[in-house]
């Protein structure tokens, strides 16, 4: 009977020349979303499958948090000369230095001029998609790295206020310190820790200097980002010792219990708050711009690209056109705890978080985040962990700088 | 003859198989090895890439570059994990299973008990452990139920490091400990009245602690001093794989125990040994085959080990690394495909190291029959 009908429809379309009804064959969407994330890309393919019904979408997930897992299943895949129709990635370097240098995948800068993206999204983003004059992927979402969350009413108990600079976040951790709080600042497994790091590098270094840094201007090795480390060791010392063992989520929790009053983390803290701990955001809890970051929005976006030898690439092509389309992103983004990537999405269908994100979104400088795939390739990125575990076991700020450069040379960063 | 023919057509395929998908594919790690894949990440993941052979360069970096200091970090881990490892399963496995052969009630319930860790998989073991080794809950708060202090040791989350040394001197206690081996061989020999033996393990030893003490203190890999040492974490993860093995390991000994002739322990008896005596002079050294294939089985699970560190302390926690994991770090995410296939042969190295020499004295035996 299925059959039947949708052979009927194909054969109307065909009648009627509606090409999207024409369209047949297969989908297969390559991403890492299960589990919390899972009903948002089933929002997204629902509306592809309103607009093509001819398609039979493959939706093929691999789990693990930031594509731990998925990111070695599609490189075998993709060496085994079998690439999916199209693939989550997260956009900027991890996309272009692992698989645009290497050939694998198509220039989508036409799809951009024609659905006017070029000046939906804004430059800063256009900027971290580009690379040798092509546009390589199509971003559906956008997080912010670069916040720090608290909650107001532990604060008032404590008699402090969310601190603007780094140096004023170490005095507020001395005073809370003298007030019998052991750890000021909660802090997780080691990813958590570099993503610590990046927010104290940007507010150290500013804008610019966070973009040389990966353009290969200015090396680790220069004082001004060997400084990076020094306030980075300060900072540690007001975190909690057993680090290593928590989860970004357990330590979100040591700030909700009030064993701690500082968390920095990407803004999926406030979808994990006020979903699942149902917490009222800039009520229960608030976030600011991680000390010294204000006006700077360091993002990350997970986006989709076209992959050179897909097997149905028209059907990939109208997804594409419409994960990039404001539809597609108001419908993904409230779901998923992000904010759309475009400028004209509508506040409306985000709560309060949202809505503040986007308001800084639309004003402030735009840079990418190094732990998140966007400003680092990721031969650089994997081997930063291992600068981080030599800090974190010597605590010797020239030493990481001096490894740090080692790799950046090694693996060509900026070039 | 005919019948020569049959088995061989008959093993054929099999063969074919083993030849390709084992010996084919180590053929050919041990090529991508000796090449710069995933140096230049224009070629890392093309299609086709192109490969250039650059010798035992991957494997110079690894033991003496900058930036694999955590390679070097967790060859040390290994080597501590395998010795410890095996050291606590055995001794764990052969108490439990002398324990049981004295045939307590419930005998056949606890022989359960203790096999039944290792049905479990590497997965399930690791992540039950990591609950309970949280700093503030499982094993530290088991003495209060005595009403006693809390520990407060952090297990799985400390930086902790003893037996520190350098790097360094590697070549210089590597040279130490094989020379000393080799001056026991040597000792042995004289005993058992081996002449040839005792001259060549004598003549190999003196060359290499002469060697050791002159110029090994000299050699340095390093240009700069780099500490390695036993890192604590590792000790919950021990924990972890002795709880799981050692049930296996005394499954072993108590058939082992069984299989002793009862002729042979009256015997001892009637001479009046005493049961210490029993021990250390029966028992043990005909219990020995069965050590020596605990060893082999419990050494290669030691050393592929990976799962159940990547379950207790996920793989971006350098004090639990293992060359297996930094393997899959270089591999799948740096896309170092060389380098991660250098460390696979240095594995399967090892792994042989431990097996071969086994399969060989087994070989001789069976043709000695």
């Amino acid at each position: 009977m299925e059959v039947g009908m949708r052979k009927w429809l194909l054969a109307i379309g065909v009648a009627l020349g509606l090409s999207a009804l024409a369209q047949t064959g297969k989908l297969e969407i390559f991403s890492w979303w299960a589990g919390d994330e899972g009903p948002a890309l089933e929002a997204l393919i629902r509306l592809y499958k309103q607009k093509y019904p001819g398609v039979e979408v493959i939706n093929a997930t691999v789990t693990g948090g930031a594509g731990v897992n998925a990111k070695a299943v599609l490189k075998t895949r993709m060496l085994g000369g079998d690439p999916p129709d199209t693939f989550q990635v997260h956009a900027g370097q991890e996309l272009i230095g692992t698989w645009v240098v290497a050939d694998r995948m198509e220039d989508l800068t036409s799809l951009f001029r024609q659905g006017g993206w070029l000046q939906a999204f804004p430059k800063g983003l256009i900027d971290l998609l580009s690379y040798k004059r092509g546009i390589w992927s199509v971003p559906v979402n956008i997080h912010r790295s670069n916040v720090m969350w608290y909650i107001p009413a532990k604060l008032k108990e404590w008699g402090v206020t969310p601190p603007k600079t780094w140096a004023e976040f170490l005095a507020t951790c001395q005073t809370l310190k003298r007030k019998g709080l052991e750890a000021p600042l909660a802090l997780g497994e080691n990813w958590t820790q570099q993503h610590l790091w990046e927010s104290v590098a940007l507010a150290t270094l500013g804008a610019d200097g966070w973009n040389n840094l990966w353009s290969g201007k200015l090396k680790f090795t220069d004082p001004k980002a060997v400084a990076v480390w020094e306030t980075f060791g300060k900072v540690l010392d007001c975190a909690n010792k057993d680090a290593a063992g928590l989860s970004w989520q357990q330590a979100v929790d040591r700030v909700v219990q009030g064993k701690a009053a500082f968390n920095i983390m990407g803004d999926w803290a406030a979808g994990y708050m006020s979903t699942t701990l149902k917490l009222k955001p800039g009520v229960d809890f608030a976030w600011a711009p991680s000390p010294g970051t204000q006006g700077i929005f360091m993002m990350l976006s997970d986006s989709f690209g076209l992959p050179k030898g897909a097997k149905n690439r028209q059907n990939a092509i109208n997804w594409l056109k419409l994960v990039g389309s404001k539809e597609g992103q108001d419908t993904f983004n409230p779901l998923k705890g992000s904010i759309s990537a475009r400028l004209d999405s509508d506040p409306a269908k985000y709560n309060a978080y949202g809505q503040a994100a986007m308001k800084d979104w639309k004003s402030n400088r735009i840079v990418g985040s190094l732990v998140h795939g966007a400003v680092a390739p990721e031969s650089f990125m994997s081997q930063f962990g291992t600068v981080m575990e030599i800090f974190l076991q010597s605590r010797n700020p020239q030493a990481a700088a001096n490894a740090a450069q080692a790799i950046a040379n090694q693996v060509g960063l900026g070039r | 003859m005919r019948d020569r023919i049959v088995a061989f057509l008959v093993l054929l395929p099999s063969l074919v198989a083993v030849g390709i998908f084992v010996y084919g594919f180590i053929g050919q790690n041990l090529w991508v090895s000796l090449t710069d894949w995933g140096k230049n990440p224009a070629q890392a993941l093309a299609l086709r890439p192109e490969l250039h052979f650059v010798g035992l360069e991957n494997y110079r970096e690894l033991f003496t570059g900058f930036v694999d200091v955590r390679f070097r970090q967790s060859v040390v881990n290994l080597i501590f994990f395998t010795l410890f490892f095996m050291g606590g399963s055995l001794g764990l496995g052969l108490l439990l299973a002398m324990a049981l052969d004295r045939g307590p009630k419930g005998e056949g319930l606890f022989r359960t008990v203790f096999l039944f860790p290792m049905a479990l998989s590497f997965v399930v073991t690791g992540t039950i452990w990591r609950w309970l080794l949280q700093p503030q809950g499982g094993i530290n708060v088991l003495p209060t139920l005595f009403g006693l202090l809390p520990f407060h040791f952090p297990w799985l989350t400390t930086r902790q490091q003893t037996w520190v040394f350098d790097w360094n001197q590697l070549p210089f206690y590597t040279a130490l400990a094989v020379g000393l081996t080799l001056l026991y061989v040597a000792w042995k020999a004289h005993q058992e009245g081996e002449r040839k033996r005792l001259f060549w393990s004598l003549l190999s030893s003196g060359v290499l602690l002469v060697w050791a003490f002159t110029l090994g203190r000299t050699t340095h890999l390093l240009p700069y001093p780099e500490p390695h040492g036993f890192s604590l974490a590792l000790v919950g993860v021990i924990l972890a794989a002795v709880w799981q093995m050692s049930g296996y390991t005394m499954a072993l000994y108590l058939a082992g125990l069984r299989g002793i002739p009862v002729e042979v322990l009256e015997a001892a008896k009637v001479d009046g040994a005493s049961e210490w005596q029993t021990y250390r002079h029966v028992i043990l050294p005909l219990l020995a085959p069965i050590t020596l294939s605990a060893m082999i089985v419990l050494g290669h699970i030691a050393l592929k080990i990976f799962d159940l560190i990547f379950a207790m302390a996920g793989l971006d926690y350098a004090p639990t690394d293992v060359p297996a994991i930094y393997m899959y770090l270089l591999a799948f995410r740096g896309n170092q495909f060389a380098k991660g296939a250098a460390i696979g042969i240095l594995l399967l190295l090892l792994v042989a190291l431990v097996v071969i020499p086994y399969l060989v004295s087994q070989l001789r035996k069976e043709v000695r029959r």
